[in-house]
């Protein structure tokens, strides 16, 4: 069948997509930071950032609840925090900047969907905290936009470039 | 100083970057060209290299977030039910069923919709547009689709507004949709429009999508079956998701 097409998220998500401390997968695990730039090398202050990840076992199964509501409000909870349901939400703040809060994944890389004002088609690339054939086969200068730098233990900084010069590796899964 | 871009200009553009554009039956062409100038924030805002593929039948993305009971709440997709009084406008249904590439329905995701309301106006600090906010409605709505793929909301019809991409730019009415497929590859933002809206030819986000046909893939059609007597209009759209299914390598093709 015919996909659908895809059309911008726009300006005006803010008040539907974004969930509670939608950055935090867990505690006690590791931070992954950064903003994000389009191709002038300003920061995008109106991103969405989705990511989807496995465990530290390298399971990819996920638990529901990341939206979780208050059942006599319909307020949005999030998660309880016992489960690990993989996937978090982050819009970017004022100054473009995002925060992931989470475990390391037993995969090597965590998924990172790409949504804003101005893209007409999310994107999609990895945060690799390891490394698989696929980082492998890029060549090194390429490779290095998906590894994110080790600021301090346990912080690691990732900038996500929709273009320019150090234009971040973005993948088709055809 | 550079004029202020006209509807002129823009059409102008649009009209050569659809005669530029690769023919209907590519794979492209079913898509939104992210290197759009006419919608102008588009300009910096794409990649310039070629994307990378990976077919990776162990690829993480073939997986991808769960949801469940827990993450709807009763009136989610009611949105003209989420406040003390009834909201202004057209009540309408909107209803269809969400499909993988080989037409399979996608069952238990989560289908996530956001609009202006009927005057045109969003609930959004940024948004400036001077028309009136209505108190008795939000336009945020979620749903699971059901065992058929099918999805539902009753909502009022948003009205058009004016943005500033161009002088007397003008969006058509639209309700925005995010869809979860059982893949993160399947991953969908978009935006449904009415039938017959006079302002389709002059907006550079629906013409973003080069091909006719898949343009008309974005418009709802007005289904008399779904009106519901003495209280809404109903509109049917069927949404059907891109990319590798989790199951494509489950059964091994
Ligand atoms: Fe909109």
């Amino acid at each position: 069948m015919n996909p659908t097409p895809s059309q911008t998220v726009g300006p005006f998500y803010g008040y539907a997509l974004p969930i509670p401390r939608g950055g935090d997968l867990a505690d006690g695990g590791i931070t992954v930071h950064g903003y994000v730039y389009d191709g002038a090398g300003d920061r995008v202050p109106d991103a969405l950032l989705e990511f989807w990840q496995a465990d530290p076992s390298g399971s990819l199964k996920g638990a529901p609840g990341t939206l979780r509501r208050d059942q006599v409000s319909g307020e949005l909870l999030g998660r309880h925090g016992v489960d690990f349901t993989g996937f978090g939400r982050v819009s970017t703040d004022a100054d473009g900047h995002w925060t992931l809060r989470t475990l390391v994944p037993g995969t090597g890389y965590i998924s990172v969907c790409v949504f804003a004002r101005g893209l007409l088609h999310h994107l999609y690339t990895r945060i690799y905290l390891g490394r698989d054939a696929f980082l492998d086969s890029l060549p090194p200068e390429r490779a290095r936009t998906l590894v994110p730098v080790e600021e301090r233990e346990g912080v690691h900084r990732f900038d996500i470039h929709l273009q320019g010069e150090n234009e971040t590796v973005f993948i088709d899964f055809g | 100083m550079t004029p202020p871009l006209t509807q002129a200009d823009i059409d102008r553009e649009i009209a050569e970057l659809h005669r530029r554009a690769p023919a209907g039956g590519d794979r492209q062409a079913a898509q939104a060209l992210r290197d759009f100038a006419p919608y102008r924030s588009s300009v910096l805002r794409h990649p310039k290299q070629p994307l990378v593929a990976i077919k990776d039948p162990e690829a993480g993305e073939l997986t991808g977030p769960v949801f469940g009971v827990t993450d709807v709440a009763p009136f989610d997709s009611d949105l003209t039910r989420q406040h003390l009084g009834e909201p202004l406008g057209e009540r309408i249904t909107v209803q269809g069923r969400v499909l993988d590439r080989d037409g399979r329905p996608v069952r238990g995701q989560l289908v996530e919709i956001w609009q202006a309301n009927a005057s045109g106006r969003y609930l959004h600090q940024r948004d400036d547009h001077p028309a009136p906010l209505d108190p008795n409605f939000s336009g945020v709505g979620r749903c699971l689709t059901d065992d058929e793929g099918g999805y539902k909301f009753t909502t009022i019809k948003p009205g058009a507004y004016p943005w500033r991409n161009h002088v007397n730019a003008w969006r058509p009415a639209h309700i925005h949709f995010s869809v979860f497929g059982t893949a993160f590859t399947q991953r969908l933002v978009t935006q449904m429009y009415f039938p017959n809206d006079p302002l389709f030819p002059y907006d550079p986000v629906l013409n973003s999508v080069t091909d006719e046909r898949a343009r008309q893939r974005l418009i709802c059609a007005y289904d008399h079956d779904l009106s519901v007597p003495e209280w809404t209009l109903g509109y049917r759209w069927d949404i059907v998701l891109d990319g590798p299914a989790a199951t494509w390598m489950e059964e091994g093709r």
